[in-house]
């Protein structure tokens, strides 16, 4: 036989297309997905029909209209659903700027499934958790030294819950000192993650938001400007959503310092610069840490995740708690902290994952960081002079200037040449196995795409990528209509978007949508 | 100990290849990656070497590691547990961890409707099937954990009231408490409603000499804290509809196949946590949270989360999602957004959704009874039991407080010896309800059978005397 011809590139795809029914159709009266325990009949005769005892406004009159289904149906509806789902362990998971989509490694994942981990309850005795408590103890003293901080709390569940633990321990530090209600501001910039400005607000602070200057820095006059005896902190991402590393960041700090401010360093994303520079030693006074980012636990669709919040000597008091000691011989939790903050979540926060992103560190080591960040940097630079070698595409700020770990770009003259918008190539992409993500609102960078390569992925990884991303843009000169009628080797079309903003035809359950379509 | 001159090959990161990273900085002319960090000034720049531990550069020697660090552990499947108090141990079908092991579902993250329709489709049916437990139009893909989404159907009642106080039945436990308050505080004032002290249900006079025009809700447990159910629960909601107030319900999903769902006695915001429907503890990790309401546009403008809704597409037969009034968000418009969204629990949400599907109508409503009827036995013989009684004793669900006053001894001291019997006696409670003296929160669930009751009950006889 002749040699079968070589793979095209972009690679030939088509998503899985179930053409899955919703749960609910799939119902067949009577069947059975798992079954319960049943009662003793010593428990029976003892107790008899406790629910029968409820009073009447508290009985449920009919059993809840869930779908009944064997046990297969139920399996086979959700694998399909996931089959119909694109994780990191399928596609070049570059697409989503500032999330940091890197391996989340299988071991990690096999380590958490242990019933010593998984069927742990958080209140058990003391002596019967110290294995996890250490691991908790010792992912914090490496925190610790990445972050430069005096104390790391591990509770929060995610990213945006550790930036409101930030926002909940600025508070109480300024109440401290008497000025929390003279301090109602809070400081940020547009190339910060929204939470900062939305956790901000929850707090009670009113938010005043920095915009770039002319080369993609946040305006250092504009903050030293907007700094006051108001000012309760300035939250701060470094390298912004551009990838831009801010090199006047000191300036920023001491400019909030000298007003008796406190500086938040947003460090969702820390992958670029792990043992290249340290919050605290930028002078910062908290900063957070998104572990299913640059510590690699699985972003699981949205969470469970984890947040991890540093803070300097000064603000170890309001902690939230508990906290996990060490004296030496044995681990314990402290709660009896008079100024903390208290709960930010129920327990100690997303404890396997705590466990997974140990484990990462433990497999890297402090060389191996390095080599994270250095790589992660290393492809960035890569992939942002091959996409810039697509027709219509810019980086905009910075000229000529290198990019830490993931860059902003604009499709703004591709745009202005062909009519096609990035959400639409973002649309296209799907059809080859590959998502993008434009960028948070407002679109201050026009026609937006972040991307951001991550330390897991190899040369070969991100020429695929830029071939597809070529290939659309090159779409969009010469045949835009396939652009506009994407996807078309996706699980599903184009969907109908006008009823998910009309209170009358909207459905958020299936029950709404029945009596809506009735 | 790692040799500093050879170059480690680590296979989580491709290009530490060394000559591939020497191609890829050639291909970026670049002499080294110093050239990337130029923005980064001198002054910070981390010298030297992270102190961190030594690595277990392989798999193998890193699970041995990890492994010897879990075996210190000891589960609660290990032992006979009686540990709830907001986590609890209920069986996990087996579907529900092959589902969410699955990579496609675990490593995903924040695609768009069609590369990640799979997602969108299961958290709709999330929504769907807990709308259907909890006789609701409206529910979120998962917020962090119940706490969350007390404190957020209270922000959310004190926005669509334009007031700013929530009365919360004083039974409520100390850390959901505390969350709410740091929560609420720039929003709303918190006051504490008495409670009965044998029953333990709100007192309703204590209810209406507090109530006034400043209430934007009135929030409690069912089943409380202290694991009874509050009979009056339709008295409550009238009571603060009468007012203008907004009665919001705080609930264990899975005792719902048996006891109502708060809309049906006037609740007008269900909120609580989903660990119990088919996730592990994970000392803790196992949680997310839910807020449902009725399918008015006044309520659903004031969830923060997200909502997926379900739509067409351009082929007849083919269901579509997509988020719901987005525009409310604060990924759409920052701090103007409703609180703020952000990753949480979703592949819990998913998991949930298998958990009710797996279940069904009669499964929810047989596991509601059989633990009903577990915790009633189990508290029956604890009563037997010469020193102890119960506290509130009223109808529980899973969970009830055992009086250990008449013991004359500390809970501490009975649960350690407890614990030297294999068996994790409930929370203690002396500390956070002082008024109760020597108390414990005990629980029962599916999983106990009625040996492991008897056995508790024998064990604490033998250990009382």
């Amino acid at each position: 036989m002749k040699a079968v011809a070589p793979k095209p590139m972009p690679r030939r795809f088509h998503q899985a297309s179930w053409d899955e029914p919703v749960i609910f159709e799939l119902s067949q009266p009577g069947a059975r997905g798992v079954l319960v325990p049943e009662v003793e009949a010593g428990i029976a005769a003892e107790v008899g029909d406790v629910a029968a005892k409820l009073p009447d406004s508290l009985r449920r009159k009919a059993a809840p209209a869930l779908p009944e289904l064997s046990q297969i149906h139920v399996l086979r509806h959700y694998a399909r659903l996931s089959q119909e789902n694109l994780g990191v362990d399928l596609n070049i998971d570059i697409g989503q700027g500032t999330c940091t989509m890197k391996y989340s490694p299988k071991v990690n994942d096999q380590l958490a499934r242990s019933p010593k981990m998984a069927d742990l309850h958080p209140l058990q005795d003391e002596s019967t958790v110290q294995g996890i408590l250490e691991v908790m103890w010792q992912l914090e003293q490496c925190l610790k030294e990445i972050s430069g901080m005096a104390r790391v709390s591990l509770q929060p569940g995610a990213g945006s819950a550790a930036i409101y633990a930030n926002v909940a321990m600025v508070r109480a530090y300024h109440e401290s000192r008497g000025e929390g209600k003279q301090r109602d501001e809070v400081i940020t910039t547009i190339f910060s993650h929204p939470s900062n400005a939305a956790c901000a607000k929850v707090a009670g602070y009113k938010v005043i938001t920095i915009y770039p200057d002319a080369d993609g820095y946040p305006d250092l006059e504009a903050f030293k400007a907007a700094v006051s005896e108001r000012t309760a902190a300035l939250f701060i991402t470094n390298p912004e959503d551009t990838g831009i590393f801010n090199y006047r960041i000191q300036e920023f700090v001491n400019a909030v310092h000298a007003v008796g401010g406190l500086a938040v360093y947003d460090q969702a994303n820390a992958n670029g610069i792990l043992g290249i520079t340290r919050a605290r030693d930028a002078g910062f006074d908290l900063c957070h840490f998104n572990l299913h980012k640059t510590f690699s636990t699985p972003h699981g669709c949205g969470g469970p995740a984890a947040g991890a919040s540093g803070v300097s000597p000064a603000l170890v008091p309001f902690l939230p708690k508990p906290t996990v000691e060490f004296d030496g011989t044995r681990y314990s939790l402290k709660g009896d902290l008079p100024q903390s903050v208290g709960k930010i979540r129920p327990w100690y926060g997303v404890v396997q994952n705590i466990l997974k992103a140990y484990s990462w560190i433990m497999s890297l080591g402090a060389d191996g960081l390095r080599e994270v960040a250095e790589i992660a940097v290393l492809n960035n630079n890569y992939l942002l002079k091959k996409v810039l070698e697509i027709r219509g595409a810019s980086m905009p700020y910075a000229k000529g200037k290198r990019r830490i770990e993931q860059v902003r770009y604009s499709w703004e003259q591709l745009t202005e040449e062909t009519g096609i918008h990035s959400e639409e190539m973002e649309i296209r992409m799907v059809d080859f196995g590959m998502h993008y993500w434009t960028s948070h609102h407002p679109y201050v960078v026009p026609e937006p795409m972040t991307l951001e390569p991550t330390e897991s992925y190899s040369q070969a990884d991100l020429d695929e990528y830029v071939a597809a991303l070529r290939q659309v843009a090159n779409e969009a000169y010469t045949e835009p209509d396939t652009i506009r009628t994407a996807p078309h080797n996706s699980t599903v079309h184009q969907t109908n978007h006008e009823p998910f903003d009309n209170p009358d035809e909207w459905a958020v359950t299936w029950r709404a949508y029945k009596k809506k379509t009735a | 100990m790692t040799k500093p001159n050879k170059p480690i090959v680590y296979p989580y990161i491709p290009n530490s290849v060394p000559a591939a990273k020497e191609a890829m900085l050639k291909a970026v002319n670049a002499q080294s990656v110093e050239a990337f960090y130029a923005d980064i000034p001198e002054a910070i720049r981390f010298k030297g070497k992270l102190n961190l531990p030594e690595p277990f550069l392989s798999e193998a020697g890193l699970v041995r590691h990890i492994e010897g660090l879990l075996s210190k552990n000891t589960s609660a499947r290990e032992m006979l547990s009686f540990l709830g108090a907001g986590c609890y141990q209920h069986h996990v079908p087996a579907v529900c961890d092959e589902i969410n092991s699955r990579g496609e579902f675990l490593t995903a993250y924040a695609g768009d409707p069609y590369e990640d329709h799979g997602r969108f489709q299961a958290l709709f049916e999330y929504e769907s099937m807990m709308g259907e437990l909890l006789n609701m139009d409206v529910v979120n893909v998962p917020n962090y954990d119940g706490f969350q989404a007390a404190a957020t159907a209270l922000l959310m009642a004190s926005r669509i009231t334009g007031r700013g106080e929530a009365l919360i039945c004083g039974t409520i436990g100390a850390d959901k408490l505390s969350k709410i308050r740091d929560y609420v505080r720039p929003h709303l004032d918190v006051v504490l409603l008495e409670y009965a002290p044998e029953s333990g249900l709100m007192s309703l006079g204590g209810l209406k000499a507090k109530i006034s025009e400043k209430t934007a809700a009135v929030f409690f447990e069912n089943p409380s804290y202290l694991g009874f159910l509050e009979t009056q629960a339709a008295e409550i909601a009238q009571i603060a509809h009468e007012n203008g107030a907004l009665c919001v319900v705080y609930v264990d999903p899975i005792s719902l196949g048996v006891v109502n769902p708060p809309v049906e006695y006037g609740g007008d915001i269900a909120c609580g946590d989903i660990q119990p429907l088919g996730m592990h503890m994970w000392y803790g990790g196992g949680h997310g949270g839910f807020m449902a309401t009725r399918d008015d546009p006044k309520f659903v403008l004031e969830f923060p989360s997200r909502l997926f809704g379900v739509s067409s597409t351009r082929v007849e037969g083919e269901y579509g999602f997509g988020d719901v009034a987005y525009e409310r968000t604060s990924f759409a418009v920052r701090e103007e957004g409703k609180e703020w969204v952000g990753t949480a629990s979703a592949l819990w949400g998913i998991t949930a959704g298998v958990y009710l599907a797996l279940m069904g109508p009669q499964g929810m409503v047989e596991i509601g009874q059989g633990i009903m009827q577990r915790a009633e036995y189990a508290l029956r013989k604890l009563k037997q039991v010469p020193g102890l009684k119960i506290r509130f004793d009223g109808i529980h669900f899973k969970e009830f407080v055992v009086d250990f006053n008449g013991t004359g001894q500390m809970v501490e001291s009975i649960h350690k010896k407890l614990l030297e019997k294999g068996i994790f006696g409930g929370k203690d409670l002396s500390a956070e309800f002082p008024g109760l003296g020597q108390c414990a929160l005990y629980a029962v669930t599916e999983i106990h059978s009625q040996a492991d009751i008897d056995r508790l009950a024998a064990t604490l006889q033998e250990v009382l005397k």
